[in-house]
């Protein structure tokens, strides 16, 4: 008994090490943005000791910390309302209609992730600047969900999909339309699938950074990504890697917390996608 | 009927966003497209040719495949590393998974600019750390050479995606039956056997999965040589996509830049098609 439990001990050890030090190099990043943002550093915003002068130094800085984070939250609310609007009726359409062109729009629409952003920026710079949506928050909302679409139309796909057809037919005997039935019965069932649309096409909102640097001219229209890359460049000399660090703790934070409360919807996202891509 | 009804928005929203782009950006690849002036007219094939004359268009192209090829080794090992030790549960695995995944949530850029201070001479915490130890006695510049700056950036990447690929290939193995073991087991199989002609095997799908991914992204590099490495030093860090940026917005020729955005675009089209048959293929054998 008591040589398998040296035994048991003895394999063990290489997991714990291992574990352990897998574990402590994907937090230390994390963690030292965390520390290096509040620690005083002369030429920062907090020359010593600890505080938070890097954050008021942020809060101030050119159009304000506070105009950033509207760009940043109005973006992305708006790129999930728009991804959840679209991909909802069109996850509807494609589950449980038929109609012409079906395919072919299922498949275009897919047809969406085959494309480099690069590749579509370059045209849509010019396109939205001759409807007067470039340098326009709008206008970056509505490219950010076209981006978002081939997942969020797929998601709503297979969620509609696997909505039982006795569900539905209960409710037309009830006399109620296509749209009451959607909107009664299929909105409840489905709110799994719309609920990692809206995170993953928030996260993905928030995070663009090669969207807005192309779209967005104006430094006051900047979200977070693009202001807080724009910091070090614009201070003059010296880099004031401080605040740098508190805005990579500002930007951060919002997808933690998210992560943190829906990581069972995340992960149920990329399992839709590796089973079934 | 009322299907194409509940489809339109999603229709509409695809040909104008979408394929109208598609369709100008062909145009602009045949047309002198000047950033400020616009359209200048026809002058296919002009843009094509002047892919080839490009200084940096070759480099770009060998640094691209070169990064791809590194990132995409170590991404899978790593990813398969880490499910491995995910699946071996223990007590620690909700833990584990969670700290994996945890700069995967985080946003490519905002990861680039906080590896950029940890690399950084003024406040990066890891040369003080070597040199308390006194594992290196001269602090090591990260970004300092063509070499140090690929393998700093690859270890960005590395640790921002590796819990992604953990996840997929976490995924696969849990879809892999129990009994297989446990029969391995008792044909007296051992470790590397059952990893070898078990675990590979019936892992394929995700592993051509998270290979596809993989090297499409890498091949799309953009945002961390954009914001770590800028490129340099001496321009030894450009990838294709930095150069369509580049032509666009800083020698301000939309032509040129439309012109190699085709070319990426074919390219990825053959890679893809030619990566899903192979999967499709492997399938059916």
């Amino acid at each position: 008994m008591k040589r398998n439990v040296l035994a048991l001990t003895f394999t063990r050890t290489p997991y714990y090490v291992l574990s352990g030090a897998a574990a402590i190099v994907f937090l230390f990043p994390l963690v030292w943005a965390a520390y290096a943002s509040v620690n005083g550093q002369a030429g920062s915003g907090q020359a010593e000791g600890f505080g938070l002068g890097n954050y008021d130094r942020l809060l101030h800085y050119e159009d304000g910390l506070a105009q950033y984070f509207f760009n940043s939250v109005f973006v992305s609310c708006a790129t999930v309302i728009v991804t959840l609007f679209v991909s909802l009726f069109g996850g509807y359409a494609f589950a449980k209609f038929d109609f012409p062109f079906k395919n072919v729009i299922f498949l275009v629409t897919l047809a969406i992730l085959m494309v480099p952003y690069a590749t579509m920026l370059i045209p849509l710079f010019v396109l939205l600047k001759t409807i007067g949506l470039q340098n326009n928050l709008v206008g970056l909302a509505l490219v950010m969900a076209m981006f978002q679409l081939p997942f969020a139309t797929f998601m709503m796909r297979i969620s509609f999909e696997a909505v039982p057809k006795e569900l539905e037919e209960a409710a037309q005997v009830d006399g109620a339309g296509t749209f009451g039935v959607l909107r009664k019965i299929l909105l409840p069932a489905v709110r799994p699938g719309i609920i990692t649309v809206a995170l993953f096409a928030f996260l993905a909102a928030w995070n663009d950074f090669i969207t807005p640097l192309i779209l967005i001219n104006d430094q006051s229209k900047a979200p977070l990504s693009l202001a807080i890359t724009n910091l070090r460049q614009q201070t003059m000399g010296v880099i004031d890697y401080g605040s740098l660090e508190a805005g990579v703790v500002v930007m951060a934070v919002p997808c933690l917390l998210l992560f943190f409360a829906l990581q069972g919807q995340y992960v149920r996202g990329f399992m839709s996608g590796a089973i079934k891509g | 009927m009322l299907g194409l009804l509940y489809a339109a928005p999603t229709a509409l929203f695809v040909a104008v966003f979408f394929t109208a782009p598609l369709v100008l950006v062909t145009r602009m690849s045949a047309s002198e497209w000047p950033l400020i002036a616009g359209d200048k007219g026809f002058n296919f094939p002009d843009n094509y040719s002047a892919i080839e004359s490009n200084s940096l268009f070759w480099p770009a192209v060998w640094f691209t495949v070169e990064y791809t090829v590194l990132v995409t080794v170590l991404l899978i090992g790593m990813g398969l590393g880490l499910a491995l030790l995910i699946q071996a549960g223990g007590k620690w695995k909700g833990f584990l998974r969670t700290s994996f995944l945890f700069p995967s949530a985080m946003g490519l850029a905002s990861a680039s600019l906080l590896f950029w201070g940890l690399y950084s001479d003024s406040i990066g915490p890891i040369n003080p750390i070597l040199q308390q130890l006194q594992i290196t006695h001269d602090p090591i510049q990260f970004l300092g050479d063509p070499l140090s700056a690929l393998l700093s950036t690859t270890f960005l990447i590395v640790w921002r995606f590796a819990g992604f690929y953990m996840l997929i290939l976490l995924v696969g193995l849990q879809a892999i039956p129990h009994d297989l073991y446990e029969a391995a087991a008792i044909d007296g199989a051992n470790k590397w056997h059952t990893f070898r002609y078990i675990t590979i095997p019936l892992l394929r799908r995700s592993l051509a999965l998270s290979l596809i991914l993989c090297i499409t992204g890498s091949l799309l590099a953009f945002d961390q040589f954009y914001i770590l490495t800028k490129g340099g030093p001496d321009n030894s860090t450009i990838t294709v996509v930095q150069l369509i940026y580049r032509e666009a917005f800083q020698r301000l020729n939309l032509g040129t830049a439309a012109a190699i955005s085709i070319v990426v675009l074919a390219v990825l089209v053959v890679l893809n098609t030619v990566q899903f048959r192979a999967l499709r293929g492997s399938e059916e054998a």
